[in-house]
């Protein structure tokens, strides 16, 4: 049985995720070792320790993610996580920086770790080098590739696999993309934010309003035109050949129409995306989840209207899972 | 201080790109040379024919020469590529992508700038697994490049110092997309921009550059007026990156600064001719957004 695997940015949020039906939650520390370091998000020592009592008593996982990018002479704070999230009982470490790997998998040999979307192990030979290297038990694939390049590499590997199938979708390839930091300082691999809040702002006119990251015009919406938030790669920018989404349309991935697809490709878990989220999207999309995978073990079609809310624009797309621009 | 040519990145005509290498063998002072196609896969053939010729004439000039590994590496085709490189022997290959680290383990290599790099404790990983030359990621402040160099004094510290800095590497292609082509089928539109094609916000601000599945700043990367503090932080090497420009020139200015035979105001101010209209940066370096510039004031 393919396992559910949800997000959580708070522990009402876990227990949430919990409830709804997951098999396994992940979460991070409230500082920049994850890479979703929001203010008023993730969790204390204290609270990681009681959210994997709960979730134990329940039969479900959690997996702790360090996954940005240890700074130079900061190492310590990213190697106290690794040890403190093994203290308290963490089913798996979620991890992204080579040099964290491979202390992890000195200090820790029994820990079960896994391969961040940001290590971007996007083929069979990357992935056995942190299968070979490091002894990990999974990684998660870049959002970069199909459905059936997915099937071939899950024959090839060692390790299991987990996907998005639900959420934020980044277009660049994880964790080498610089953008956010070229225009605010803030990077998703260094300090685990991307378009960050603290540089948008937002500028109204009579025609309309204009949104910004940083000094840089991210997007421009007409009167009565939703304003979406300036998520770099997100934008609309012209080129000699004129004004668009030039990297990708404003939408969320939903790969609820693939998951039978994914299932038959070998995949281990399905991961949805948003540990930023509140509860309402927590509890809608994992109840969602759920149902979809109950519907596809007895062979049904799930129903994909109901994500609609949850969506950025109310927009979806299978993303590269399907890549109708090859 | 060396200094090193990083690839081309660009979809260069194969003649502009064999007489390009010919020129730097016989005219300019770089130190070293790194080679290949490491953007995109389905450049690689058009260089091929003249690859060897580059590669002696390089060599000749006394060039050490590298050879790049692809960035983004998924088909099988790219595998076997990225494979075959792995088992060259008569040169250093740069990696760029985790792909090849496992063939090249316990043999000299080179990491590149597409690599994450980001702390002391990775660094002194790849170094002990035979990386003789780490070029560093350009978004690293300087006080990680310092920490970073310390823990490796036996290996080539080199930072990113010239040229429209690589932001982004997707499996998306922007030249396919913009002009509403398929990938598979994308006429290699990209060799319409020899340096880029310019992606402008909606306010006409100029702010990146588009490569084919290669997003890069619009800004260009200019450490002239850092030379002293990289020296001090113990970098080895200064990676200009090609851009459409007389290189030449660009390694003469960076080797005039850095021996002392001109200021950074001098340099900028030559830089400035020899690539018209270029918005220098160096924001990364001092932990800032990338795109700003703390340098010396640039000469109008």
């Amino acid at each position: 049985m393919i396992e559910l695997i949800c997000p959580a940015g708070t522990p009402a949020a876990l227990r949430t995720a919990v409830e709804a039906g997951a098999d396994a939650v992940y979460c991070g520390f409230n500082d920049e070792t994850n890479a979703r370091n929001f203010p008023g998000l993730n969790f204390s020592r204290d609270e990681l320790g009681e959210a994997i009592a709960f979730a134990h008593v329940r039969g479900v996982k959690i997996l702790v993610a360090i996954n940005t990018f240890p700074r130079a002479s900061a190492v310590d704070l990213w190697r106290r996580a690794v040890d403190d999230a093994v203290q308290a009982g963490a089913d798996a470490l979620i991890l992204a920086d080579i040099g964290l790997m491979d202390y992890a998998a000195r200090r820790h040999p029994d820990q079960r770790l896994h391969v961040s979307v940001q290590a971007a192990a996007a083929n069979p030979d990357a992935i056995s080098f942190y299968v070979g290297t490091f002894g990990v038990r999974r990684v998660v694939l870049p959002r970069v590739l199909s459905v059936a390049e997915i099937a071939e590499i899950t024959r090839e590997i060692d390790c299991e696999t987990e996907v998005f199938v639900f959420g934020g979708l980044c277009v660049m390839a994880e964790g080498r993309c610089s953008l956010s930091s070229y225009a605010t300082g803030k990077s998703p691999n260094m300090q685990g934010v991307c378009s960050p809040a603290s540089h948008v702002a937002y500028e109204q006119t009579a025609a309309g309003t204009t949104s910004r990251l940083g000094r840089f015009t991210i997007n421009r919406f007409e009167a009565g035109e939703a304003a979406g938030y300036p998520t770099l790669c997100k934008g609309r920018f012209s080129t000699e050949y004129g004004a668009g989404y030039i990297f990708e349309d404003p939408v969320s991935l939903d790969a609820t129409t693939l998951l039978a697809g994914l299932r038959d490709a070998g995949v281990t878990a399905l991961k949805i995306e948003g540990r930023q989220r509140g509860r309402a999207y927590v509890e809608g999309v994992v109840r969602h989840f759920r149902d979809a995978l109950k519907v596809l073990e007895i062979g049904g079609e799930a129903d994909v209207a109901r994500l609609r809310p949850f969506t950025e624009g109310q927009a979806t797309t299978v993303g590269a899972y399907r890549k109708t621009w090859r | 201080m060396q200094f090193s040519l990083g690839p081309i990145l660009y979809n260069w005509a194969p003649e502009q790109w064999r007489d390009f290498y010919f020129r730097i063998a016989d005219e300019s002072s770089v130190d070293t040379v790194v080679i290949g196609e490491i953007v995109c896969s389905k450049r690689a053939p058009f260089f091929a024919p003249h690859l060897a010729a580059v590669l002696e004439r390089l060599q000749a000039a006394g060039k050490q020469v590298l050879l790049g590994s692809l960035i983004l590496v998924s088909q099988r085709r790219e595998r076997r590529q990225t494979e075959e490189l792995a088992q060259t022997s008569d040169f250093l290959v740069e990696v760029n992508d985790i792909t090849c680290l496992k063939s090249l383990a316990g043999r000299a290599h080179a990491i590149g700038p597409f690599i994450n790099v980001y702390n002391e404790a990775t660094g002194v990983f790849h170094a002990e697994r035979g990386a003789r030359r780490l070029c560093l990621p350009p978004e690293l402040p300087l006080s990680s490049i310092a920490a970073i160099a310390a823990a490796l004094p036996h290996a080539m510290v080199e930072v990113f110092a010239f040229g429209r800095v690589p932001l982004a590497i997707s499996a998306r292609c922007y030249h396919a997309r913009i002009h509403k082509l398929h990938k598979d089928n994308c006429r290699f539109i990209c060799d319409k921009n020899p340096d880029g094609l310019v992606l402008n916000t909606l306010a006409n601000e100029e702010f990146l550059t588009i490569n084919g599945v290669q997003t890069l700043s619009h800004s260009v990367a200019n450490l002239l007026g850092d030379i002293d503090a990289l020296k001090l932080a113990g970098v080895g090497s200064l990676r200009l990156s090609p851009q459409d420009c007389d290189m030449v020139g660009v390694v003469e200015v960076f080797r005039d600064v850095v021996e002392g035979r001109e200021d950074a105001n001098g340099g900028n101010l030559r830089l400035s001719r020899i690539y018209p209209h270029a918005a220098f940066s160096n924001g990364f370096l001092h932990g800032k957004a990338g795109f700003s510039y703390m340098g010396p004031l640039v000469p109008t």
